[in-house]
């Protein structure tokens, strides 16, 4: 093995890592205020995708614009999901509403199964994207560079958000005590909104990056990836953004040299691998690498 | 200025609340005394909106804010201190503060409030770079207190301000509690320590399952037979 | 406490007395016959995956979705048994040479895939139970990917994706309810032992169990280890009911199937466990239809494939909205006076022998006014 191919598998696992980084956030922002694993989150992924290529095929619109009414699309439908199916279970115990999102799951997925079908769909996106640059010994797709990117970009989007403006400083009241924020005059209905149109635009661009890559769409692409993203999410300890987006960059790296580095035999126990390493890290850390001791239920 | 009519509150099949009227005059200091489980919380979270009614009706200065959700309740005026103060843990006491302010958008507003309130606890201006989780019970309770002045709320609810605290600390709360009232804050109190809050305020009800079984000036209730044996452990 | 006979289990009675009888009317009455024994076939095996869930999700405060990964072990383990020995030979040759050449009889062969299981399930329960919360509930997930991973990986033990073939098809009507009826037994006997109890106290409040003496980690394996146990034998009365098995059998999927009949039955229950079965059963089944084009009123209805399933993840959403508990709770549905010898004789000595069929036509509204008191129970308990 030589040091360019390891170099190689890194920059792969950046890649990677920084589409999940994308996802894990919308995961743990929602659980940081309602506790809840939003099994729907990777759903909302797909259906990203899948906006893209109707309006691309239908309308023929130029790909920016495809773009933006897919991600607006894609909140719409986290905002739809939040008022039917969560909302009315503001009070209810955590494990009933995690039911609500395997629901919510199964509902996204099969509509997408009836009206594209099941089998995968082409996703091409413009000839620029694809371009292979060459970088010394290193071969580096455009597409790799706009992930990197429009993942950069987001986080410091979000993080100013979160930061400087109000609607974020309500999102930090509501996930530390959420009845407090209630007395303080805090809208927690409409900071969950935020919180749900923020993630679910995240993990519509996530849709992007990573279908671009593989070429390919179909209605489960996105529950294993964000599945991944929230253990990564996890293992970074799921209360703290920067947290996430860490464990998103271990995991997605983690997982390439895994690929690249183990022998060929083993390569198909990619996905197994995380999700050890994830149970591994919860025994030694039970709330994270960088999460804080949680009070358990509320 | 507050007046409740006839409110109920169910939680299933039981009734925490059960028809229960009460008015609280304007720049008044009034406060609802009664055991543990007897439902002063919940009367004080009906109020706040943060929980569903079963009926019966809330006015306040005259307008029914019954429905209102939590948030429009804080805007007409009404802010609750919690039970166990419900302290932002994680951020500062300054910042605490600030989120006391969510509402009011004048920044020297919330300026002129921060003074006001880290003048009547001077230990709140001492601490204020401090994360709050590292605050004393009695100073979490200050600066909840202080955080709810943020918005120069008409109507201040306080659920159990004495609960944890020592004699001490229970005493300097309520001297503040006393200024504030009498520079035109209304209170509105719920305690189990009878004594303390028939000392401090003017008018007081009595609540026991659910339901309210005595009212009348404090300084009576004070000296009422009854309240004594029940609630004062006799010959105080 | 008197040790618990099979009259005195409340679930077992309604099946034996209620169930049983009206499965056997079904048949007689001539419905096409191997549609309706794979649907009875599966509420039986549905009915145990689910009960043996509740062990966990219900009775032990833990939140389990790897129901799927015990199934799975169960199954092979199981199938290892019963598979022809040449056919074992030439898909499976890393297998050791005794389970290889070893034809058990069913049900022991369930016993051992039920206690593979159950060993498995203790070695990754020791650092899943460790965690708390929603991290169980992922870490459980997790459990699924890498069970899944080793099926398809290992060839030489499973045969891989292709799928291990072969398996004889004895999972039918009488071997799956006879297996279902000892097993919710045992786990009746459990659930109301003085075990059973340490569990609810440890559900209900782990603090104040730990102060009572209770070994909450010693108390969550050995929970664990019952549930995989009964999953395994669950997930072998599959296999021999599939007969041909993958890990795609045993996906995500199928967890989720479980938790939601767990959920449609209420989480606390046994024979909850069964009503959400025969619901989860019968319900798609019969909107299969829909799926397929039906005719409505002359004109034909487009296909629609995952109606039926939009459908029912819908009416979970409904249901969990309005009945939160499920159908059952943490209730089990009690029918004593039915099966007191005293209530009859009385009604034969009056002579009232009209009042019997008038006795059985209430009982939707016993169960749910008794229900009733139990969410009331529930609500009490939730006030502050």
């Amino acid at each position: 093995m030589t040091l360019t191919y390891f170099l190689t598998m890194l920059i792969s696992g950046l890649r990677l890592g920084s589409v999940y980084a994308l996802i894990a956030v919308g995961y743990a922002m929602v659980y940081g205020i309602l506790r809840l694993i939003n099994f729907a989150h990777g759903d909302i992924m797909t259906l990203g995708v899948y906006f893209m290529i109707a309006l691309m095929i239908s309308l023929g619109l130029p790909f920016w614009a495809t773009m933006i009414i897919s991600v607006i699309l894609s909140i719409a439908v986290g905002l739809i999901m939040e008022r039917c199916a969560y909302r009315p279970l503001r009070s209810a115990a955590e494990e009933t509403v995690l039911i609500s999102s395997l629901a919510v799951s199964t509902i996204l997925q099969n509509l997408m199964t009836m009206i594209w079908t099941a089998q995968r769909m082409p996703v091409k996106l413009p000839a620029w994207l694809s371009v292979a640059n060459r970088i010394g010994p290193f071969t580096i797709k455009t597409i790799s560079f706009v992930t990197f990117g429009v993942t950069a970009a987001a986080l410091i989007i979000l993080t100013i958000i979160i930061r400087k403006t109000r609607i974020g400083v309500a999102m930090r009241a509501c996930s530390e005590n959420r009845k407090a924020a209630m007395l303080m005059g805090i809208n927690i209905n409409r900071v969950i909104m935020f919180t749900f149109a923020v993630g679910s635009a995240l993990a519509a661009l996530a849709g992007f990056m990573m279908s671009g890559d593989y070429g390919t769409v179909y209605p489960t692409l996105g529950f294993t990836p964000s599945l991944k993203a929230f253990c990564a999410a996890v293992i970074g300890g799921i209360g703290s953004l920067g947290g996430s987006v860490l464990g998103a960059f271990i995991i997605g790296i983690a997982e390439m040299l895994f690929a690249g580095l183990v022998p060929t035999n083993l390569t198909n126990y990619r996905d197994a691998f995380v999700f050890a390493a994830m149970i591994v890290i919860l025994l030694f850390r039970p709330n994270g690498i960088f999460g804080k001791q949680e009070g358990g239920r509320s | 200025m507050l007046e409740i009519r006839d409110l109920k509150v169910r939680y299933g099949g039981i009734t925490a609340v059960d028809g229960i009227s009460l008015t609280v005059n304007d720049h008044e200091a009034v406060s609802l005394i009664g055991a543990n489980g007897a439902g002063k919380t919940t009367t004080l979270h009906a109020i706040s909106s943060l929980l569903k009614i079963a009926s019966g009706k809330i006015f306040f200065d005259g307008v029914d804010i019954t429905s209102l959700p939590a948030d429009k309740i804080v805007q007409m005026g009404i802010v609750q201190v919690p039970e166990g103060r419900q302290v932002f843990t994680k951020l500062s006491v300054e910042d605490n503060l600030k989120m006391g302010a969510y509402l009011e958008r004048d920044k020297a507003k919330i300026k002129a409030n921060m003074e006001f309130g880290m003048n009547l606890f001077p230990i709140i201006r001492e601490r204020r770079k401090q994360t709050a989780g590292t605050l004393s019970g009695g100073e979490q309770q200050m600066l909840a207190i202080c955080r709810a002045l943020m918005t120069s709320p008409k109507l201040l609810l306080l659920d159990e301000p004495s609960m944890g605290l020592s004699p001490l600390m229970t005493q300097e709360v309520f001297k503040v509690l006393r200024t504030l009232n009498e520079q035109g804050t209304t209170i509105f109190l719920i305690e189990q320590n009878a004594y303390e809050a028939l000392e401090f305020t003017d008018r007081a009800y009595i609540m026991e399952s659910g339901r309210i079984t005595l009212e009348g000036r404090s300084a009576d209730l004070l000296n009422d037979e009854r309240v004594r044996d029940a609630y004062l452990g006799g010959d105080v | 406490m008197s040790p618990l006979k099979f009259k005195d289990v409340p679930v077992l009675r309604f099946i034996a007395f209620i169930v049983i009888p009206l499965v056997i009317l079904i048949l007689a009455a001539g419905a096409p016959k191997s549609y309706i024994t794979s649907l009875i076939v599966t509420i039986g095996m549905y009915s145990l995956l689910c009960a043996s869930l509740n062990l966990v999700n219900g009775f032990s405060g833990m939140f389990s979705m790897g129901h799927a990964a015990f199934m799975c072990i169960g199954a092979y383990m199981t199938s290892f048994f019963t598979v022809a020995p040449n056919v074992l030979a030439a898909h499976c040759p890393g297998l050791p040479n005794f389970m290889i050449h070893t034809s058990l009889p069913y049900p022991i062969a369930l016993i051992l895939g039920g206690l593979a299981a159950a060993v498995v399930s203790l070695v990754i329960a020791f650092p899943v139970v460790r965690t708390k919360g929603h991290y169980l509930s992922v870490a459980t997930l997790a459990l699924i990917v890498i069970v899944g991973a080793v099926v398809d990986n290992e060839e030489q033990f499973t045969y891989g994706s292709r799928g291990l073939t072969g398996i004889p098809a004895q999972s039918t009507v009488w071997p799956v309810w006879i297996v279902l009826i000892v097993c919710l037994f045992i786990m009746y006997r459990l659930v109301h032992s003085a075990y059973g109890r340490g569990l609810k106290a440890m559900r209900d409040d782990p603090t104040a169990a730990q102060t009572l003496g209770i070994n909450l980690v010693s108390k969550k394996l050995s929970i664990f280890a019952f549930s995989a146990f009964f999953a395994g034998v669950g997930g072998g009365l599959y296999a021999h009911y599939l007969t041909t098995i993958s890990s795609a059998a045993f996906s995500f999927t199928r967890s989720f199937a479980i938790v939601e009949i767990s959920i449609i039955g209420g989480m606390g229950s046994l024979s909850g466990s069964f009503l959400g079965a025969i619901f989860y059963t019968i319900v798609p089944s019969l909107l299969q239809n829909l799926e397929n084009g039906m005719v409505l009123f002359g004109t034909r209805l487009p296909q629609l494939f995952g109606l039926a399933n939009i459908i029912m993840a819908a009416f979970i959403i409904i249901l969990i909205i309005f009945r939160r508990q499920g159908l059952m709770g943490n209730s089990e549905i009690i029918l004593d006076t039915y099966f007191r010898k005293s209530t009859y004789t009385a009604l034969f000595k009056k002579g009232e022998w009209a009042k019997i069929p008038r006795y059985f036509a209430d009982i939707p509204v016993r169960i749910s006014a008794w229900s009733a008191s139990r969410k009331k129970l529930r609500m009490e308990k939730k006030a502050p």
